[in-house]
C-alpha cells in the first residue's frame, strides 16, 4: 500500500515534469534561431 | 564529404530539428525565457563550430544538450551572485500549502521545481520529461548512471518535501480527485519533436 502511494507520487511528479517541459516544446521557435543557422551556413559557403 | 549523388552530408543540417527540445531544456536550466534563448543561441554557435567532435550516428540531441548544459554552467560560474538573488526571490513566492484536493497545483509545482539544485532539476527533466534513458542522461551530464539515479531520487524527495507530500503526509492519495488527475494528465507518449 505504501509502495503504491510512493508510485503514485512519482507518477504525479513525472506528469508535472512533462508538463513543464512540454509547455516550451510546444512553443513556436523564434525566427532568430533559424536565421542564425542560415547565417552560419551562408558564412561557411562563402569561405 | 560528398554523397554519390553530389549532395553534401552535413550533420549540422540536423540541428534545426532539435531547437524545440533545446529551448525546453534551456528553460528548465535557466527558468527565464530570455536567458534560455540566449543559452540556446550560444549552444548553437558552439555546436556549429565544434561539429567535428560529433560522431555521426550517435545521439545528436544528447550531444546538443551536453553543449547546452556546459555552456549554462560556465556562464553561471561567471554570474553566481545574480543567480543566488533569483533563487531568493523564488523562495519568497512559494505558497505554503498545496491544494488539498490531493493534486499538485501546477503553479506550486513549477515554483518548487525552480528551487531545486540545478543538478537535480536537470536530472529530473532529462529522465522524467525528455524521454532520455538514465544512460543518455548520464552521458549528457558527464556522470555515472548511479549519480543520475541518486540525483533523480533526491530531487523527487526534495519536491515532495516542498510540496508537503512527505512520507508522513496523511493525504489520501487514492481519493477520486487524485486518481482522476493522475490518469487524466497522462498524455499519449509523445516525445519531443
Amino acid at each position: 500500500m505504501e509502495k503504491q502511494e510512493k508510485l503514485q507520487r512519482e507518477q504525479q511528479i513525472n506528469e508535472n515534469l512533462r508538463r513543464v517541459y512540454q509547455q516550451v516544446v510546444e512553443e513556436e521557435v523564434p525566427d532568430r534561431f533559424k536565421e542564425l543557422l542560415d547565417k552560419l551556413k551562408a558564412q561557411e559557403n562563402s569561405q | 564529404m560528398s554523397q554519390p549523388d553530389g549532395t553534401a552530408q552535413d550533420p549540422r543540417d540536423e540541428i534545426v530539428e532539435h531547437l524545440r527540445p533545446m529551448r525546453a531544456f534551456a528553460m528548465s536550466l535557466t527558468r527565464n525565457s530570455s536567458a534560455a534563448d540566449d543559452l540556446v543561441q550560444d549552444a548553437i554557435m558552439k555546436a556549429w563550430q565544434n561539429i567535428e567532435k560529433f560522431e555521426p550516428g550517435t545521439n545528436m540531441r544528447a550531444w546538443l544538450f551536453t553543449i547546452l548544459r556546459n555552456t549554462f554552467y560556465s556562464n553561471r560560474r561567471k554570474a553566481k551572485r545574480e543567480v543566488a538573488d533569483v533563487d531568493g526571490a523564488m523562495a519568497a513566492t512559494l505558497s505554503e500549502k498545496p491544494a488539498h484536493d490531493g493534486r499538485l497545483a501546477f503553479k506550486d509545482f513549477e515554483k518548487a521545481f525552480a528551487q531545486l539544485p540545478d543538478e537535480q532539476r536537470e536530472a529530473l527533466i532529462l529522465v522524467g520529461a525528455t524521454g532520455f534513458t538514465y544512460e543518455e542522461a548520464a552521458v549528457t551530464c558527464g556522470v555515472a548512471i548511479g549519480t543520475i539515479k541518486s540525483r533523480v531520487n533526491r530531487g523527487r524527495k526534495h519536491l515532495c518535501e516542498m510540496l508537503d507530500l512527505g512520507e508522513d503526509e496523511t493525504m489520501d492519495m487514492t481519493d477520486r480527485a487524485t486518481m482522476a488527475v493522475v490518469f487524466e494528465m497522462t498524455p499519449p507518449q509523445k516525445y519531443c519533436s
